[in-house]
């Protein structure tokens, strides 16, 4: 039933091996854990690199994780043998990506991809053009497309703005559970960039689709979440209402901040952390913000930082251990 | 103060098998000495043909008409032996993908050289200035003998930097320098062309982006650019606490403040989408999207007119002499 659907990440880790022996390894999601609840809009805030993707390709059952699981409705999804399983839950978990473009063939007309898109999971619908087109034009309107707007057009004959609507269009055609979106915005033009968060914020609302929104600008995660999780290095590092965005308790999530460029707000003193950008990919046994933290303690370097409940919040952070 | 570039009614425009392309319609701005520039707009409208157009004009971009000076240089009609010249002593660009554009497989050290032989001045000398500079940029000096592939995004972006100001030009032209970056390194990136300014590194810069809450951290000065067309130049402060222009109220209204969640308050964007350029709507070209057109904006185009001593709108709602003549 959509409304209640959970998914569970537990431990969720995600290992790359690199070089020819495949001896350098990638830590590219940590030991995630969190549960993702219908009925919220989650957003992921992280920077490049951070293991977003990763994140989001392994919901979307597009890659297995190293380590630890993902259950949904409490089934692991890579313990599912029956096809008919794998394919009910990939229908109830859809995917949004960056890069509209990419995700529509360029030889096809994207108004017959939606349609294979529904007859593919409703097959149904091909003995009922009428109904499916009715279904079709219901989906667009849902995301303010009009079907004329795209009828008889590839995608280079959208604009990228217009294109992103179709895509979401498309994902709600299986009617899903969760839709999961990967920088949905990124390449669209800052002024329509609202519009389509609006998009999933009404499809929270008014279908019952819970979005999980993935993103990496600080002022739209507020806007557009009920839930924020901080990500850095593969690791989540704070957690809770978007409010914790505006008065953060990790020195990573302060630092994000304090960098952001806010059209209501001036920069005044200097940023007194470091350039993140000599990478330290070698991963000390303590926090894995320790080389950039200005608030870094001699703990810190030497043993992982537990999380720390903060009531609203959890933060992975040292400072706010009592001894 | 000194100009040091001017631009009058100035047209790019890009000629396709099915007609003209307007990209730059009838630009006129001034930049003068020691400011810093902002230029937004939305994709597609015309910022990068603009500073492009500076350079180098390859088919199918054609320069239509208008003047383009650089102090007392006439852009439009100068040498090609004259603009290489130029290029990095007066005036720097610093591309759109600069960052992705750096061939991957050739070291720093290298571009080095190429810019010695072009410039005709030893190697050693612009090695010596590279590291200089690097040092007050903050790139330690081994990037020399590294590639770019090994570097960071923020770090490859300071290269180019560095590369863009060996040689002090008058007017360094930045075309989204930071739209690549994390936002860790968006602020030092942003800090630093501010400084290579305050320090008399560089005279001017002009600084492109589509992002106005970052170009409201550095600029002096902003333009707006609206489909090939200038709609409104002010001073930062009072464009982003006071814009005229319908298309500058809505670019800022997009943008989330912090503290706003949609449970608190709905935000909206831009309705519709950017005109084609190919045939843009008559009158004034924002007039589809505008929700305060009137019945002249449809036939009209609006002049760029002072409103009062330090800004200038494109916008029926201020012109005073709307409807007088034809
Ligand atoms: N297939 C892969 N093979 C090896 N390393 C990978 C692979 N995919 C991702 N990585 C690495 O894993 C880390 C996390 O990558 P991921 O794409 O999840 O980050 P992201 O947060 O989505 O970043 P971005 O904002 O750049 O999209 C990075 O260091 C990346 O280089
Ligand atoms: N080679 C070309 N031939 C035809 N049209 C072109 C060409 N290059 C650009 N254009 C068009 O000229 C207009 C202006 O493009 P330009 O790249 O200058 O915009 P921009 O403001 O820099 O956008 P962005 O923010 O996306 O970088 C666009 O409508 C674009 O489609
Ligand atoms: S654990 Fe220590 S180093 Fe890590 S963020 Fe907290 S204070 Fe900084
Ligand atoms: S001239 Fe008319 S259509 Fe154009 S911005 Fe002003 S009011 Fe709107
Ligand atoms: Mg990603
Ligand atoms: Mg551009």
């Amino acid at each position: 039933m959509r409304g209640k659907d959970t998914i569970v990440l537990r431990d969720l880790t995600k290992i790359f091996s690199l070089g020819l022996l495949g001896r350098k390894k990638i830590i590219a999601v940590d030991r995630v854990n969190l549960e993702i609840r219908s009925g919220e809009i989650l957003n992921i805030l992280g920077e490049s690199g951070s293991g977003k993707s990763t994140i989001a390709k392994m919901i979307l059952r597009l890659l297995r994780p190293t380590k630890g699981e993902i259950l949904f409705n409490n089934t692991n999804i890579w313990s599912m043998t029956k096809w008919k399983e794998i394919k009910e839950y990939y229908r109830r978990v859809q995917g949004v990506f960056q890069d509209p473009y990419s995700s529509f063939n360029p030889r096809r007309r994207v108004l017959d991809i939606l349609y294979d898109t529904l007859y593919n999971y409703f097959p149904e619908y091909r003995e009922d053009k009428v109904s499916a087109k009715k279904y079709i034009a219901e989906a667009l309107e849902s995301v303010g497309l009009n079907i004329s707007d795209i009828e008889g057009k590839y995608s280079h004959q959208l604009s990228g703005g217009q294109l992103q609507r179709a895509s979401i269009a498309r994902a709600l055609l299986p009617k899903p559970s969760f839709i999961v979106a990967d920088e949905p915005v990124s390449m669209v033009d800052a002024s329509t960039r609202i519009d389509i968060l609006n998009i999933f914020i009404d499809l929270k609302e008014e279908y019952g689709v819970s979005p999980i929104i993935i993103g990496h600008d600080y002022s739209l995660a507020y806007y557009a979440s009920d839930r924020i999780v901080v990500l850095y290095k593969g690791q989540i590092v704070e957690e809770g209402p978007p409010e914790v965005l505006e008065d953060p308790a990790h020195p990573y999530t302060r630092l994000l901040k304090e960098s952001v460029p806010l059209i209501d707000r001036k920069w005044s003193k200097k940023l007194e952390y470091r350039v993140g950008d000599i990478e330290v990919s070698r991963r000390g046994k303590g926090c894995i913000f320790a080389d950039r933290c200005p608030f870094k303690k001699p703990i810190c370097e030497q043993k992982e930082p537990p999380v720390i409940n903060l009531g609203k919040s959890k933060v992975k952070c040292w400072l706010y251990a009592s001894k | 103060m000194e100009t040091i570039l001017e631009l009058e009614d100035y047209k790019v425009y890009y000629k396709t098998l099915s007609g003209y392309v307007r990209a730059v319609d009838g630009v006129s701005f001034t930049v003068k000495k020691g400011e810093i520039v902002g230029l937004i707009g939305e994709s597609g409208c015309g910022k990068s043909t603009l500073i492009m157009s500076l350079i180098i004009r390859k088919p199918p971009m054609i320069v239509m008409g208008g003047k383009a000076r650089l102090k007392s240089i006439d852009l439009i009609n100068i040498s090609e032996v004259e603009r290489r010249k130029i290029l990095l002593t007066k005036m720097s660009i610093i591309p759109q993908y600069a960052l992705d554009a750096l061939p991957a497989i050739k070291r720093i050290k290298a571009f080095l050289g190429d810019i010695a032989k072009d410039k005709g001045v030893p190697e050693e000398e612009v090695i010596e200035k590279f590291i200089e500079r690097a040092r007050i940029i903050g790139l330690p000096s081994e990037v020399i003998n590294m590639y770019p592939i090994e570097l960071s995004g923020g770090m490859r972006q300071r290269v180019v930097i560095t590369l863009a100001t060996i040689f002090s030009p008058d007017l360094l032209i930045a075309d989204e320098p930071t739209s690549a970056l994390d936002v860790t390194t968006q602020r030092h990136v942003l800090e630093l062309l501010a400084e290579l300014r305050d320090t008399g590194i560089i005279g001017s810069l002009i600084f492109v982006t589509h992002d106005i809450a970052s170009v409201r951290q550095i600029a002096d000065k902003i333009i707006v650019m609206y489909a090939g067309k200038v709609v409104e130049i002010g001073e930062t402060e009072d464009i982003v606490t006071d814009p005229k222009h319908p298309y500058t109220r809505k670019l800022i209204e997009a943008v989330p403040k912090l503290g706003i969640n949609y449970k608190k308050k709905r935000l909206s964007g831009l309705p519709g989408s950017p005109p084609s350029l190919l045939t843009p709507p008559p009158g004034c070209r924002f007039h589809p999207r505008c929700p305060l057109a009137m019945t002249i904006c449809k036939t009209r185009e609006p002049p760029l007119k002072p409103l009062n001593e330090s800004r200038l709108v494109a916008c029926w709602l201020y012109d005073q002499s709307k409807g007088e003549h034809s």
